[in-house]
């Protein structure tokens, strides 16, 4: 096994080039639990958290640049945490201070699980994921990355470089349902948004289906929406939680969060 | 591969497999045993250690992504044969009692106090909310956090 290490984007890049088959690292939290219970012995581990690039969060061309390497901690505190309020509590769901330290939003694209916390408060905003490899860059809308259970729309030589946002601005939250209020993966979540700006009511739910999906409706299906969230679910029965209970959960979750946003 | 690690304060260089822990070069490299291996998968906060003043499981680390940088581990924290304000803490407080989760949570608490010199009772259980102790000594141990805060 090999590690290479870049110092910079363009180094990292023409490295995923050379090598199409290398595994990104940044946090580590999902590849070393493979890497440590013999699940995964790749060739080669590309090491991006010497790369300054992915790091932080800025405005550019009027939009909000998340770069890749940015931690649930990170997501949890101002101005990040008032810009984008369900992403910042989706953050501080996730796993423990130590886990959150560490884990990454592009990693938790790149590993593109359906449980992925951030995935749902990333796409009620329209989240769009910028990929890049030698060959230039391109944006891809949410449903065009998430490709079904950890499966994601990269080719070989892409790496994530970050996530584009322009926040709404509009009352938001993030629920999630587990038998602990830390250290859990989300028997189901959801991320919901009331957008008086655009008349629009827009959820997505996590744990609930193959790949993280966008349910809209118009502002004044309001009563329906718990109803149409949860039969937008195709949930399976797993050692989490069964199916039914899920869209149980969904239909729930989207009242109380519909209550929460109109408080 | 050779890496090099400032670990308590000290540069060391040592060979490593290149898919190894940062947890496993520092107990069986390094022979700092005080970092414990149990779950190996960042749910039990055991192996809990500052990577760069950041606190994290290192359990979770790739011990090559730690080349060149800088780690504190449990027994980092004592001051030249003097116990650690929080050592001290849980110590008094009874709250070790097999002691296999205590350097994590020492760890994890000296990383909360110097954010949060007084945080309440809801801030340290989401604080330690990633080190879980076996025995369920919890109390205990949220007297031992107050204490430490307190002194």
């Amino acid at each position: 096994m090999d590690v290479v290490t870049p110092r910079s984007l363009d180094e990292a890049l023409r490295r995923k080039a050379e090598h199409p088959e290398a595994v990104p690292i940044q946090g580590g939290t999902d590849l070393l639990v493979s890497l440590n219970f013999d699940r995964l012995r790749p060739e080669t581990i590309l090491n991006l958290s010497e790369v300054a690039e992915l790091r932080g969060f800025g405005r550019e061309n009027g939009s909000l640049r998340i770069g890749a390497a940015l931690t649930y901690t990170e997501a949890m505190r101002e101005p990040l945490a008032q810009l984008l309020p369900a992403l910042a509590e989706a953050s501080r769901t996730v796993g423990s201070p130590q886990i959150r330290n560490r884990g990454t939003i592009g990693g938790n694209l790149g590993t593109a699980s359906p449980a992925g916390d951030a995935l749902p408060p990333l796409f009620v905003e329209g989240a769009e994921v910028e990929a890049a490899s030698v060959r230039g860059a391109r944006r891809l809308r949410l449903d065009e990355f998430l490709l079904g259970p950890k499966q994601n729309a990269l080719a070989d030589d892409e790496l994530i470089l970050g996530v584009f946002i322009q926040p709404s601005g509009q009352p938001q939250t993030f629920m999630k349902v587990g038998p602990r209020n830390a250290m859990v993966i989300a028997v189901c979540s959801l991320a919901l948004v009331v957008d008086r700006e655009r008349g629009e009511l827009r959820a997505s739910f996590g744990s609930a289906s193959p790949a993280t999906r966008l349910v809209t409706a118009p502002l004044d299906e309001m009563d329906a929406f718990p109803d149409a969230v949860a039969d937008a679910a195709s949930p399976i029965d797993d050692v989490r939680g069964t199916a039914a209970y899920r869209r149980h959960a969904l239909r729930i979750l989207t009242r109380r969060a519909l209550d929460r946003c109109r408080a | 591969m050779k890496v090099e690690l400032t670990v308590n304060g000290e540069r060391l260089d040592t060979d490593i497999w290149s898919g190894e822990s940062l947890l496993t070069t520092l107990r069986d490299r390094l022979g700092l045993p005080g970092s414990k291996n149990a779950c190996e998968q960042g749910e039990c906060g055991s192996c809990s250690v500052l990577l760069d003043g950041t606190l994290v499981c290192a359990c979770l680390v790739l011990a090559a992504q730690a080349d060149g940088h800088e780690v504190v581990t449990v027994e980092g924290l004592a001051d030249d044969g003097n116990l650690h304000p929080v050592q001290e803490a849980f110590a008094e407080a009874g709250a070790v009692q097999c002691g296999f989760c205590t350097p994590g949570l020492v760890v994890a608490t000296a990383d909360l106090l110097q954010r949060n010199a007084d945080p309440s009772d809801d801030e340290i259980r989401e604080a330690l909310s990633g080190n879980l102790c076996r025995c369920t000594g919890y109390q205990k141990i949220l007297d031992a956090v107050h204490l430490a805060a307190g002194r």
